[in-house]
Formats: structure tokens, sequence, C-alpha cells
């Protein structure tokens, strides 16, 4: 592999998972996010079915690519991310039956996640395999990782739990991964209810403004530091 | 902070924003003072808890944003937000729900959206309705008002059981919560409407009847007249618009009264929605508020209206007991369309 190649992956890893974040920065597939946000499980979840369609569906796309009409690629996109996420449905309803039960009506609503198709059009529908897969899992990944977090949020606020039901995802072992932080803790309603899940999503939001402004002053300074040595 | 003067025609007028803040929360006072008599210590509590927290907040924040401290802190916004909020809040509240609700009123309600000037909704509501949908069961803890007996003894709880409760969440060994507290006249109709009895019946049953007055409610009437006293005083000294508080005070008025001509047996009266709960409170203190209000003449009447007839749906119709909070921040949403839609014909344009 060229120091090219590998340079490209990791533009391609860090334009999912940060910079060009699904939830935090292109603000798409809001609906799910905020929907099943209540717990870490849920979160994590619906993140994993999103990201295996997101991986699957640039692959598929990018490999039917010669062979796409660009006047019909849309209808062709929508049909291969229903079969997509029809079959993962149906693997979830098979054998996380209990999961499947809880996100309910999120699972065939992949679907509609905009980001899906947004990453169809605009990159697998362009680029080769192994990038347009590695996109879609960073994609999917940096995507989880929001749904977890905010999980984590509005679950440790809400019931004082972490990865509660845990056993939905992982058997019996994920019985014994319930972390309680305090037996009698009165729950903050809030957190879980819809209006919980857009303070929590704008404070990541806030958040990650934060970090990425403190990077920029960051590298000014060592821009302005370097120029006397340069000159 | 003094108002910017404009171009000529001038009216001299030294109005800063400090001035008319601190003239509401001397019209506040009555109506306050009457909350403390009917409902006791832990109306104080809230307010001395809301203020300390409010003022802590709003100092922090300014800080934080980098802004002068001082004269924003005195300029009595604050202040008027923290005792909203606290005489909104029911009188044996636990110090942890207003002190969340004051957290959220001006971190995230003012602050987060600019600051004083800036932010759409009602600081003061905001932080109620979340402490509202996220604790349902505390934000019904009333205690009985004067001359009321509920459990074992007559009206609210002695110094040390309010201070115990409210700040330590202990009550006296033979005490239960349900021994000290006792449904507000309001809620008290809606549930047992709920369950067919209807409001005549509620009113002669011997368990509740000493919780009506001839308006309202005990206590209620009467912290509602010193409101609408000290609004009217408002209006005198040109600090609050007339017309907002009319208009909520009339639709409310009409539309209970019409249910009421039509159902008598299930309705309140006219007289009971206008002097129950925060009715009074909200029409000159928290309707009228100069930054999320409408501020067109037009736009004015339209957003009084609407709120009163919305207080009255809530009332009625809601999951909640009253509907002040939710009714102004829902109208706080369509204030700039109402104002987009009324803007006051410039002086010389051309009739249609």
């Amino acid at each position: 592999m060229t120091d090219n190649a590998l340079i490209q992956k990791s533009v391609i890893s860090k334009n999912g998972l940060w910079t060009n974040n699904v939830a935090l920065v292109q603000l798409l597939g809001l609906c799910p996010l905020l929907a099943v946000t209540g717990t870490v499980i849920n979160g994590l979840g619906l993140g994993i079915a999103t990201l295996l369609t997101l991986v699957l569906s640039n692959s598929i796309v990018s490999l039917v690519r010669p062979w796409l009409k660009s006047e019909i690629r849309i209808p062709l996109f929508v049909l291969i991310i229903a079969s997509i996420v029809t079959t993962i449905e149906l693997i979830m309803n098979a054998w996380f039956h209990e999961l499947y039960l809880v996100l309910g009506i999120f699972i065939p609503l992949i679907v509609t996640n905009c980001s899906i198709i947004a990453r169809a059009e605009a990159f697998a529908s362009k680029n080769s395999l192994p990038d347009s897969a590695l996109d879609g899992f960073m994609m999917g990944l940096g995507f989880t990782l929001v749904l977890v977090v905010l999980g984590g949020l509005r679950e440790l606020l809400g019931y004082g739990t972490l990865f509660a039901s845990a056993d939905l995802m992982f058997g019996d072992i994920g019985k014994t991964m319930t972390i309680t932080f305090s037996e009698n803790y009165q729950g903050f309603l809030l957190a879980i209810l819809p209006p919980g899940a857009f303070l929590g999503l704008g404070f990541l939001i806030a958040v990650k403004n934060i970090i990425d402004k403190r990077q920029k002053a960051k590298q000014t300074v060592v821009v302005h530091g370097a120029e006397p040595v340069a000159g | 902070m003094l108002f910017k003067r404009t171009p000529a025609p001038h009216i001299k007028d030294h109005t800063s924003v400090r001035q008319i803040m601190y003239m509401v929360l001397y019209a506040l006072i009555p109506g306050a003072l009457a909350s403390i008599y009917f409902f006791g210590w832990g109306v104080l509590f809230n307010l001395v808890i809301a203020i300390s927290v409010c003022l802590l907040a709003e100092a922090a924040v300014l800080k934080l944003r980098k802004r002068d401290i001082y004269s924003t802190l005195l300029d009595g916004s604050t202040l008027v937000t923290a005792c909203l909020l606290a005489l909104a809040l029911p009188s044996l509240a636990p110090w942890w729900i207003t002190t969340i609700a004051s957290l959220f009123a001006i971190v995230i309600a003012k602050h987060l959206y600019g600051g004083l000037g800036f932010n759409p909704f009602n600081p003061a509501m905001v932080g109620y309705i979340v402490v509202m949908i996220s604790f349902p069961l505390e934000m019904t803890l009333w205690s009985a008002p004067t001359g009321v007996s509920v459990g074992n003894h007559v009206g609210w709880p002695d110094f040390m059981t309010s201070f115990n409760w409210v700040f330590l969440g202990v009550l006296p060994p033979n005490e239960t919560i349900d021994s000290i507290s006792m449904a507000t006249p309001l809620d008290l109709i809606k549930t047992q409407l709920s369950q067919f009895h209807d409001i005549a019946e509620t009113r002669n049953n011997v368990q509740f009847s000493a919780l009506f007055s001839n308006i309202s409610g005990t206590g209620w009437q009467w912290i509602n007249i010193l409101y609408l006293a000290g609004g009217i005083w408002l209006i005198k000294k040109d600090v609050v618009d007339w017309r907002i508080p009319t208009a909520f005070i009339i639709s409310l008025v009409l539309i209970s009264n019409l249910f009421a001509v039509i159902d008598y047996a299930n309705n309140s009266s006219a007289l009971f929605h206008a002097f129950s709960g925060g009715a009074m409170l909200c029409a000159f203190f928290i309707a009228t508020d100069p930054v999320t209000a409408s501020t067109t003449p037009k736009g004015r009447w339209i957003y009084g209206a609407c709120t009163g007839v919305l207080v009255f749906i809530i009332r009625n119709w809601g999951g909640y007991p009253d509907g002040i909070a939710f009714a102004v921040v829902l109208m706080n949403i369509t204030t700039p369309l109402i104002d987009y839609y009324t803007q006051p014909k410039v002086f010389g344009e051309a009739g249609k």
C-alpha cells in the first residue's frame, strides 16, 4: 500500500468519525437518533444496525458502479438499501428478538436515514470498493458513537444506570454489565423524554465545536511560532 | 442599561431596565406576602433558594461569557425571574426542585439563547415546565392553606417541619407527606371530575369544602386579588402595557363562562378560573414579559387572548392541573409570527 493510499484511508476515517460526523455535523438521521437513545443498549443496537447497512450499501453501490445509469441511480440506491435493511431486520428478529421489539419501527426506518443514501450518492458511487466500505464503516461508527454517548447521558440522568438490559444484546453475560449508580435515584424524567434528546444532542454538538475551536487555535499558535524559524 | 436615544420625536424618560424590574418586584410584594400568609414557610424557602441559585448561576454564566457581572446582576431581571419561579412552585417543593428549575431558567432558557433580551421563551416558565414534566409528583406538594385542616393539624406545617422537609427531605416520625400537603382546588376539581364527581358535589363534600371560598379557593382568591392590584399599579405606572392582561382576562373569562353556561355541573365558573392558580400572576407578570411577549398593539391583543384560551384548554383537558406555564411558552413561540403580521402602519404610509 502506498503512502498516498494510507493518507486517503486516514482522511476517510477522520471524516466519518469526526470532521463530517453524520449526527454532529451533517445532522442526518436525527429521527432515530432522538427517538431511541433512551438507553446505551438501545443506542448501540440501532447504531450497529445502521453501521451494517452503511457498510453493505456502500459496498454494493460501489460494486455496481460500472452499470449504474445516472438517470435511475436514486431508485436503484433505494432498492439496494431497502433490501439490506429488510435483511438486517429479519436477522435481528431472529437472533435479537427482544432488542428488535424494543427498537420497533426504527429498524425498518433505517431505510429513510438520509445519511445512507447520502453516502451512496456522494461517496460510494464515485469510489472503489475498499474505500467505499471503509467510508461506510467509519460513518456508521461515528453515528454509533454519538448514539451510545447520547444514550449513556440520557440513561444516566434519567434512570441512574448504565448498560441496563444489556442482556437484550449480549445474552446472559449482559445481566452482569448493568451499572447502577444509586439504588433510590428518583429519575430525571426530562432526560428520557424527547426534550432531553434535543438538549443532549445540542450539548454534544456544542462540545464538538468547542474542541474544534481549541484545536484550530492551537494550530494557529503553532504556525505563528514556526514563522520566525522559517524566516 | 439605559435605553438608547432614538431620533426625534424625543420623549424625555430615563426609565432603565433596572427601574422597570424593581417596580415589577414591588408590585409582586402584596401577592407574595399573601402567598406566604396562606401557604407558610415553604414559599419563603422557595424564594430564598430560587433567588440565591438564580443570582449565583447568572454570575457564573456572566463570568464564563466574560460580561460585566455587577451591572447585569443588579439590573433586577434575574431577581424577577427567580421570584416568578419561586411563587409558581408548590410551597412544599424540595430544595432540589427549586434548584434545578432555577438553573434551567437562567443557564439554558436565558443565557444559552443569548441572555436578557434574546431569550425566545420566558425563563421562569421554562424552569417551571422542566421540573413539572420531570417530577410531576413533587409538583403537587402544596401545603394546606391557612384555616384548612389536613391530617391532625390546621393550615401549613410549622417552621421546623417545613425546613426539615424542604432542605433535608425528612418528616417527623408521626407524619407522612400526605398529612401535611393538600391538592389545590384546580387539581382537586380535575381529579374529582375524572371520577365523575361534579363540581357542586366536590364543593359540598365535607372533606374538601374548606378548600373553597366564595370566588375560587381559600387563599388563592386573595393571592390572585393582590396580584391583580399589583398589576393595576404597574399599568398605572406605565411599566406594563394594559392590552395583554386585559385580553388575557377577558378571553379566559369569556371562554370559561361559555362552558360553564353550557354545562354548569362539570365546568367551573369564570370567576373561579380568573382567580385560581396562577391566573393573575400570569396576566400581569408572566404574559407581559417585555422580551418574550408580542410588542405590537394588535399583536398584544392576539397574544393575550390566545394565552387565555390556551390556559383554559390545558386546565380543562390537559394532563396538568394548571396551564399557565405551558400556555405562555406555547405563545412565546408564536410571538415573532404575531409581530410580523401585526406591524402598525408607518405614519404617512398610503392606505389600502
